[in-house]
């Protein structure tokens, strides 16, 4: 969907974005040679979470955030746990946090494999959709959906469902799951493991647009494991701070140009969120398969390339099988489940590693645990203007292709982030006119 | 209906997590996508079908004046209508905004107000258009939502329980968590069809597939003071992810 309004200007316009999750679009307008105007656009309604936590007691936090987000709702349930323990002063007892970590390993193969497989693929590939796809490949599609079934499987067990899961709270687990449980989970988990390492050699083969920008990275960072459920923030730029920290070096400004928000990091701008921003801070901390497979395919010690992406989720990928298969081989069940929480007035901070990158949340909460304000920065909102400069540079280099190649081009370099307009919307300004 | 009826997928206000359902069905998902044709799902693919669709599913609920329109179109193009999940059947959790003044809420959330187009009420879509077939859930069950599509592929109504979730608990052999451990569960007032998940993992049932036909809230809630239970939690138990769902939202507004 794209048009020409005179030689000297080319507008490059898709109203709705195939193959994210969310309602989002995208304007770029080239004048004479030059990239004039880019807009990574966002229609989705807004629903308010900050505003109707309000009044509601703490230990509902987790059940109601994860409805920001279908496709990600360990993300929103284990950040606002974090903050809610952090306010009431719980330590989680080790086998109590690997259950949560486990589940999470989940969500990650889940989403990712849903993203890099189904979603991403087919632009490489040429083709529509994964079902389009798999009237050529069926075998591929198969592969990838048996992958996100492993997944989903994970968060079924440990969680109780795959979407919005029941089993998580404030303090750990309503019910932990028997070995037994978890050691059923260990054939597929294995087969997955596999999968994925050939899914890694398959996606490095696909042909790469030349194009890479000198990001910011920031991402959580936990010393010994490949940070997910826990750790510092941290940035390629020197940034090392606790998650409480967090509204001392980061603002959301408004930007004329555009009708979004965007997350800055002081003293550096925009910044990147995300597999490529893990892999280049963390990527020491990956399991030695993981590693090996990233090696083998060329990934080398930072991915400044968006459109390899692809390559890093399915390495990630590679990795939550492995990390999941290690919490089971050493688990014991806790007991008990979880830590009673008892409120107390004060302000708790989570934040952990959603599929996406980084999902933050801040809770204020009375002595009866009565939510007074809460804060939630989703991670595709922080990665927004860097999708434009992406764009920009993308653009800048691609002048030649035609309007549908361009116009295809920058749908492919908004889906290298796996965007989450869903979340987003919490925190985007809302755009009202839908050209 | 044709020999592969055409199928599209509609968001509005949601999770993405319903339409996600459709795409969990892993092992059912290459066959349905070879007995139907997909005609719009920008989730999963940018090819697109013009309409009019014998069936449309519609995830989310009703929030802008946009909306409004679009689902009058929506209806107009369909044969089916199909709604999926609690958004679309009773306003979702964002319906909370009609308990509240949604004015008092967008500077909570926006820096500039002045831009938010918004409803004051998020609202169901059978609200709007004559909905043919619900599905209840947040999010909808895997399993409901393979045997309504298998059912309206063979012309038949879907087999879809309108029994409360104490069913499924006996069924599965779950012990009642209020009796045997006097935790306050919404069971016996919701709709069955989520399989109980969370009496399974000793938690009291939070209603996220909405009120059954007929509940008696009001004996529930006397059994929820009983166990201790303040006001305030039994309104909020309600007001959660199908608070504008009529037998839940007139419960908790007496008690309010």
């Amino acid at each position: 969907m794209s048009s020409s309004d005179g030689p000297s200007t080319r507008e490059i316009r898709t109203d709705y974005l195939a193959r994210v999750e969310g309602e989002g679009g995208m304007y770029v307008r080239v004048r004479d040679g030059e990239v004039d105007e880019v807009q990574f656009k966002i229609f989705e309604p807004p629903r308010f979470f900050e505003a109707l936590l309000r009044g509601r007691q703490f230990t509902e936090a987790p059940d109601i955030t994860a409805r920001i987000c279908g496709i990600c709702p360990i993300a929103y349930i284990a950040s606002s746990c974090n903050a809610m323990e952090a306010v009431c002063g719980i330590e989680l007892p080790e086998q109590v946090r690997l259950l949560r970590r486990l589940v999470y390993c989940g969500e990650w193969i889940e989403s990712h494999v849903l993203h890099a497989a189904m979603l991403h693929a087919p632009d490489f590939l040429g083709y529509a959709g994964a079902v389009e796809l798999a009237r050529d490949n069926k075998p591929l599609v198969e592969t990838a959906l048996r992958l996100k079934k492993a997944g989903n499987t994970v968060m079924d067990v440990v969680g109780g469902r795959a979407v919005h899961p029941v089993n998580l709270r404030v303090g750990g687990s309503y019910r932990a799951p028997s070995r037994a449980d978890l050691q059923a989970l260990v054939p597929e988990l294995e087969w997955a493991r596999d999968a994925a390492v050939e899914f890694t050699r398959l996606v490095a083969t696909f042909e790469f647009p030349d194009y890479e920008q000198d990001y910011a990275f920031v991402a959580l960072r936990h010393p010994g494991e490949y940070a997910i459920e826990r750790g510092r923030i941290v940035s390629s730029a020197g940034l090392d701070i606790d998650v409480s920290e967090y509204e001392q070096h980061f603002t959301e400004s408004h930007v004329e140009r555009s009708n979004a928000l965007h997350s800055t990091l002081a003293g550096v701008g925009n910044y990147l969120v995300g597999p490529l921003a893990r892999y280049a801070l963390n990527s020491a901390e990956l399991s030695p398969l993981a590693r090996d497979v990233a090696a083998e395919v060329g990934l080398g010690d930072v991915v400044r390339n968006p459109f390899r992406s692809i390559v890093v989720r399915a390495v990630e990928t590679v990795y939550a099988a492995d990390e999941a298969l290690r919490i089971i081989a050493q688990y014991e069940p806790p007991e008990p489940s979880f830590v009673p929480a008892v409120p107390r007035a004060g302000t708790g901070h989570g934040c952990t590693e959603a599929p996406r990158g980084i999902c933050w949340h801040r809770y204020q909460i009375d002595g009866e645990g009565v939510i007074l304000d809460a804060k939630i920065v989703p991670p595709t909102s922080q990665n927004q203007k860097t999708i434009e400069e992406d764009l920009v540079g993308v653009v800048r280099q691609s002048l030649d292709l035609t309007d549908d190649e361009l116009a295809h081009r920058c749908e492919l370099t908004i889906r290298n982030y796996d965007p989450c307009i869903s979340c987003a919307t919490h925190f985007l300004r809302l755009e009202v006119d839908r050209a | 209906m044709s020999a592969r009826p055409t199928v599209a997928v509609w968001k509005f206000s949601s999770c993405d997590g319903c339409q996600l359902t459709l795409l969990d069905c892993e092992d059912e998902l290459l066959a349905i996508a070879d007995a139907i044709e997909i005609a719009y799902f920008p989730e999963a693919t940018s090819a697109e079908l013009e309409g009019p669709y014998d069936i449309s599913l519609v995830e989310g609920s009703v929030t802008t004046e946009h909306d409004v329109v679009r689902i009058r179109e929506i209806r107009e193009q369909s044969g089916l209508l199909v709604t999926i999940g609690a958004c679309a059947t009773s306003g979702g959790i964002q319906a909370l905004r009609n308990f509240a003044d949604v004015k008092d809420w967008i500077p909570i959330v926006y820096a500039s107000p002045e831009f938010i187009s918004t409803l004051d009420t998020s609202t169901p879509i059978a609200d709007h258009v004559k909905v043919d077939l619900e599905l209840r859930g947040c999010p909808i069950s895997k399993e409901q939502l393979v045997e309504t599509v298998l059912a309206l592929l063979s012309g038949r109504r879907p087999r879809l329980p309108s029994t409360s979730v104490c069913f499924e608990c006996k069924a599965r052999g779950t012990p009642c968590v209020m009796v045997a451990h006097g935790t306050p569960c919404l069971g016996p007032v919701t709709q069955a069809g989520c399989g109980a998940i969370c009496p399974a993992y000793h938690r009291g049932c939070y209603g996220c597939f909405g009120p059954m036909e007929s509940p008696n809230v009001g004996a529930l809630a006397e059994q929820w003071r009983a166990l201790g239970m303040k006001e305030d939690g039994i309104v909020r138990a309600l007001r959660t992810f199908n608070a504008n769902a009529p037998a839940f939202r007139e419960a908790s507004s007496e008690l309010v």
